[in-house]
């Protein structure tokens, strides 16, 4: 689909809704484990079943990490805040009823700033983040006319991270939730496995033709599970939106789920009924009182943050603000590529180790979905490889195959590079006999090249590269091939 | 002297003597039971297994050496405390087949203090009510006279103490419910200070305003029993870690000089019959044993009982939508889909008084009436509470009625909601205020009794006590016994 | 207040709760009679008075240590279950 055609005259208009469930041990009101995958049921205890008689008690390390999300946003924490009630039926949701913060949130106005792609950057608000805790799940596989519940999900913490309407294309709502990936993790607060639900969207979506003083009716659809299907869920949802007003229809305001195998959103039927959730201050639950002590001693804890990291990425290695981004996205990549220009000998080789360890290393580690901790090429690994190319042992282009095998055999660089004999030829009289060679095997080619047929200066780069295995020092062998052809 | 009539500290003083071993106590209080129960209707579930059981781990610990005060001492359970392994039926068709798999923090306390589980009482559906007419296992009879009511919601705890099929029983009290049963039959109620017992393990009805305590014949065996109830609860948020005194020690607290405030409220409107002269006389009696009377205000108290109506319902409203039919609790047939599935577990499983109040919550709290009638009540909420704090500048206690009027007949009030709303207007201001409160008897109207309402501040729970001692060392009006359970 | 059977069906039903004809008639009836009877707090002076959410003041939330204290029980539990299959509980078919 053309969206530029499409959405002439339109402004996108989108607020995401982000649910990170924080990465406690027990779960938000109750002792029970929040481990992933455990058999159906298992980690459901009385609280997060719902028995009569039960109550909940809150959990410091979620309450924790709430004020440890404010602080890394700017945000406000609330030296009090409560906690509601969210009433409404649901066979995951056992008590009838979600805790859940309402008119006092634990954090409120904070805001993040993403780059664009063309490099402006952008603040975007970030209204509320409230603790919450998150439901259980319905399951229908091999169960006729019949859902099955499991509840082992239900009263993990969640801490919903609610932005203002700022973002203004799809583009922006990735680059937004991709910041907000990178920090919680920065912050050890939520592991951000979309796969596993960990860290889930709901992207609220409206448009208006441009200068229209008021926002559209927007539609929120829910639970997307990775940054591309956010991506083309909100495109899709645009476009349909932009269709149904140039076709003089109204937009109604809905839930609307992402279907990935139709690339397309459609209507939730079920949730369709006008929800009156009740709210109503939880009298289980008093209010939440965060003393300064508390934040400060959280405040301590905070680690240096994606941003922060970048611009001394930029200062200190001399970095572009590109690079620097990338490598600061996770806090394992951004202590990986440090660890390797420590090792590689400092600034002097910053840039060289910046385009490898985004190069080559990225490239390996997503290939293989490998964590970065478990990489078959270590930091100290990367940076003897490093050293090879800068103290010329290997050329660049050699080292990409160095690399390779290292990755492939868990080998070190000089094992390697002496194993395959890849050294470097860096002696003046090989790598003319090479030339040599040439020169004498492609008469016809010289003959041309000298009477000004440039372009074969390639030709015979290649093949002199070739006829030492790729090993000649290619500065050394442009050099004296130069000399050699030019010399009539 | 027979067994039953002796006070919880009589039993309890017999049973150091070794008079008798807690095996025979228990056997002579299930052998009333079996006598009287179908009569009453008072216990929905009776335990001779468990009590006999319990009964010998109290001979035992006594013969070993680790007996406490009520090691021993046989006692009810409101059927709205979770007792693992035996049923908790809240007076519910919802949960008739019910067996939580764990004991209510009040129910380990006591039995973890020796004593002994006679069995289960009935009550008002969910507590919700105040004749134990809405209990799904029919209505408990008042052992004074049969044709009444014994008041609610715990009324199967109020009618087996004061016939004595039990010498104490547990209660719970969010609008009265432990203060009216207990004026109604005669015998002595506290409902302690909101936070002072915990509630986990307690069927909610309203968390705001639900507080577990004890009824019993006497402030005595009150003060006994809740010094064993009482304590932090690391499991209950809304429990107060705070320490606990000794209620029995404070009991001989003098009362020279202890300002008693009379509500000029509560005597506002009618009290029927005796109520008021003999509500009055107690007053003259306390004046007599030294207090300091003075008559108080709390101008915003008659708000009470329209406040109440708004808060527990919207409480309760959310508190029973985990009854859903799935995990727990009446499930109704065949469900053809999940709405179906919902409606008619729901429908079926509760009574008319509680779909009443669910549905008056739901509407309190819905969309466009929050404001109007959940805010305003939680607002009149305050003011009612700053009305007794600023008493409580003024004066030690609060006095006066418990209930305007002597137990009624079964049947007539039920057709009337607020008629039997009305029940609970000199109770229910402790609940919004989360005040200590208890209710003890000072005379009779005829056959029946009449109960003295005495309030405390905020964990003034040993004046009270001490107060209610007081008065009962001068009468003997929670010493009486209907004639047919004497 | 007076409410109409159609309010009544609705509170109903956002209450999940079956009435029969004859249950509407007489709850529409006493709804109405309720609501009516509270609503006398309008009367009440209100202006800056905080509302009241919890009968003790100045009291705060306790924080839970952050520990796991709950052990697999799940077949002690779902014996008050009605419909259990693989220690999933069961509901009619839930569409989304």
């Amino acid at each position: 689909m053309n969206q530029n055609t499409l959405q002439e005259g339109w402004e996108v208009v989108i607020g995401l809704e982000i649910h990170a469930q924080l990465a406690t041990r027990s779960k938000i009101f109750s002792g029970s484990a929040t481990a992933y995958g455990a058999a159906p049921n298992s980690q459901a205890s009385l609280v997060d079943l719902g028995y009569p008689g039960m109550l909940p008690v809150l959990n410091r390390e979620a309450v924790r990490m709430a004020v440890k999300f404010g602080l890394a946003t700017g945000s406000t924490v609330a030296a009090r805040s409560f906690f509601a009630r969210k009433n409404y039926f649901y066979p995951d949701l056992p008590k009838g009823y979600q805790i859940s913060q309402y008119e006092r949130p634990i954090v409120e106005d904070g805001s993040l700033e993403i780059m664009l792609e063309d490099g402006t950057k952008k603040t975007i608000g970030i209204t509320r983040a409230h603790l919450e805790e998150d439901a259980g799940k319905s399951l229908h596989e091999g169960l006729a006319n019949a859902s099955g519940i499991d509840l082992n999900r239900a009263g993990t913490p969640l801490l919903e991270i609610v932005s203002e309407p700022d973002l203004r294309s799809a583009k922006e709502a990735i680059a937004y939730l991709k910041k907000v990936h990178t920090l919680v993790r920065y912050l050890e607060i939520c592991d951000g496995n979309m796969q596993e639900g960990s860290f889930r969207c709901d992207a609220n979506v409206s448009v208006r033709r441009f200068g229209a003083p008021k926002f559209g009716t927007r539609c929120e659809i829910k639970n997307v599970n990775s940054f591309r299907y956010v991506e083309k869920a909100i495109n899709y949802e645009v476009v349909r939106q932009i269709d149904v007003l140039e076709g003089g229809g109204t937009i109604r305001q809905e839930t609307r789920l992402y279907d990935s195998t139709k690339d397309e959103t459609r209507s939730m039927r079920s949730k369709e009924e006008a929800n009156d959730y009740r709210y109503f201050p939880d009298p289980d639950l008093l209010p939440v009182t965060v003393e300064t002590a508390f934040i400060d001693a959280v405040r301590a804890t905070l680690p240096e943050l994606p941003d922060e990291k970048a611009a001394r990425f930029v200062a200190d290695y001399g970095l572009s603000a590109y690079d620097a981004g990338v490598l600061t996205s996770s806090r394992e990549l951004a202590d990986y590529y440090e660890a390797v220009v420590a090792v590689a000998g400092g600034p002097a080789c910053a840039k060289l180790a910046a385009n490898w360890v985004t190069g080559d290393f990225s490239g390996a580690v997503n290939r293989d979905g490998v964590e970065i901790a478990d990489a078959n090429v270590p930091a100290a690994a990367l940076a003897g490889l490093l050293g090879r190319i800068q103290d010329e042992t290997i050329s660049g282009k050699i080292a990409k195959d160095v690399f390779e095998i290292m990755w492939a055999e868990r080998a070190l660089a000089d094992a390697v590079i002496e194993a395959k004999g890849l050294k470097q030829i860096t002696d003046t009289g090989a790598i003319e006999s090479a030339i040599d060679a040439v020169m004498a095997a492609n008469p016809k080619q010289l003959a041309e090249y000298r009477s000004g047929k440039d372009r074969l200066f390639g030709f015979f780069v290649g093949q002199s590269m070739k006829a030492t295995q790729g090993k000649a020092n290619p500065a050394q062998l442009n050099e004296l091939l130069k000399k050699k052809l030019d010399a009539t | 002297m027979t067994l039953h009539t002796r006070s919880v500290a009589e039993l309890a003083a017999g049973l150091a003597r070794k008079e008798y071993s807690a095996v025979e106590l228990a056997q002579h209080f299930l052998s009333r039971i079996e006598r009287s129960n179908d009569a009453l209707n008072a216990f929905v579930t009776v335990t001779p297994d468990r009590a006999l059981a319990d009964a010998r781990a109290a001979d035992e610990a006594r013969a070993a050496g680790r007996a406490g005060p009520l090691t021993g001492v046989p006692l009810a359970h409101k059927d709205i405390f979770c007792t693992d392994g035996v049923r908790t039926a809240c007076g519910s068709k919802m949960l008739d087949n019910f067996v939580a798999p764990y004991d209510a923090t009040v129910v380990e306390r006591l039995h973890a203090a020796g004593t002994v589980m006679l069995g289960k009482t009935n009550m008002d559906e969910f507590a919700m009510g105040s004749s134990n007419e809405t209990s799904w296992y029919g209505p408990v009879k008042n052992p004074w006279d049969l044709r009444k009511v014994p008041g609610g919601s715990s009324g199967g705890s109020a009618a087996v103490v004061a016939a004595r099929l039990a010498p104490v029983a547990t209660g719970t009290d969010t609008g009265g419910s432990i203060r009216q049963p207990a004026a109604l039959v005669g015998i002595s109620g506290i409902k302690p200070t909101y936070g002072r017992v915990s509630r986990y393990g307690m069927i909610a009805f309203a968390s705001s305003l639900d507080q577990a305590g004890i009824m019993a014949p006497s402030a005595e065996d009150c003060a006994l029993f809740l010094a064993a109830m009482a304590g932090f609860d690391p499991r209950d948020s809304t429990s107060v870690d705070r320490p606990v005194p000794d209620y029995v020690a404070e009991l001989d607290a003098p009362l020279a000089g202890v300002r008693i405030g009379v509500l000029k409220e509560f005597f506002a409107h009618g009290l029927e019959g005796e109520t008021g002269a003999l509500v009055q006389a107690a007053i003259d009696q306390y004046r007599a044993l030294g207090a300091r009377i003075v008559e108080v205000s709390c101008p915003n108290l008659p708000l009470s009982v329209p406040t109440y109506y708004v808060v527990a319902p919207a409480e309760c409203s959310s508190n029973l939508s985990r009854f859903d039919g799935v995990r727990f609790g009446h499930r109704c047939k065949d469900p053809r889909d999940l709405m179906d599935l919902y409606k008619r577990s729901r429908g079926e499983g509760f009574g008319a008084e509680v779909k009443r109040r669910i549905m008056t919550g739901t509407y309190v709290l819905s969309a466009g009436y929050y404001d109007a009638y959940y805010l305003k009540a939680q607002k009149c909420r305050s003011l009612i509470s700053a009305d007794f704090k600023a008493a409580f500048e003024q004066v030690d206690l609060l006095i006066g009625p418990t209930s305007p009027s002597p137990a009624f007949n079964i049947g007539a009030k039920v057709d009337d909601p607020i008629t039997m709303y009305l029940n609970d207007i000199y109770t229910i201001g402790a609940n919004l205020a989360g005040l200590p409160a208890m209710s003890i008897p000072c005379g009779f109207d005829g056959a029946l009794p009449v109960g003295l309402q005495l309030i405390g501040p905020h964990f003034g729970e040993s004046r009270l006590l001490a107060a209610a001692h007081a008065y009962q060392r001068h009468t003997d009006f929670h010493r009486r016994v209907p004639a047919a359970y004497a | 207040m007076s409410l109409t059977r159609k309010d009544v069906e609705g509170i109903a039903h956002l209450a999940r709760l079956e009435i029969t004809e004859a249950e509407l008639s007489v709850y529409t009836d006493s709804l109405s009679k309720i609501l009516s009877f509270v609503e006398q707090l309008a009367a009440a002076e209100t202006a800056d008075i905080e509302p009241m959410a919890h009968p003790l003041e100045g009291e705060s939330q306790r924080l839970r240590p952050d520990v796991v204290t709950e052990r697999d029980q799940h077949e002690k539990f779902q014996l008050n279950a009605a419909a259990v299959t693989g220690a999933l509980y069961l509901v009619p078919k839930v569409i989304e």
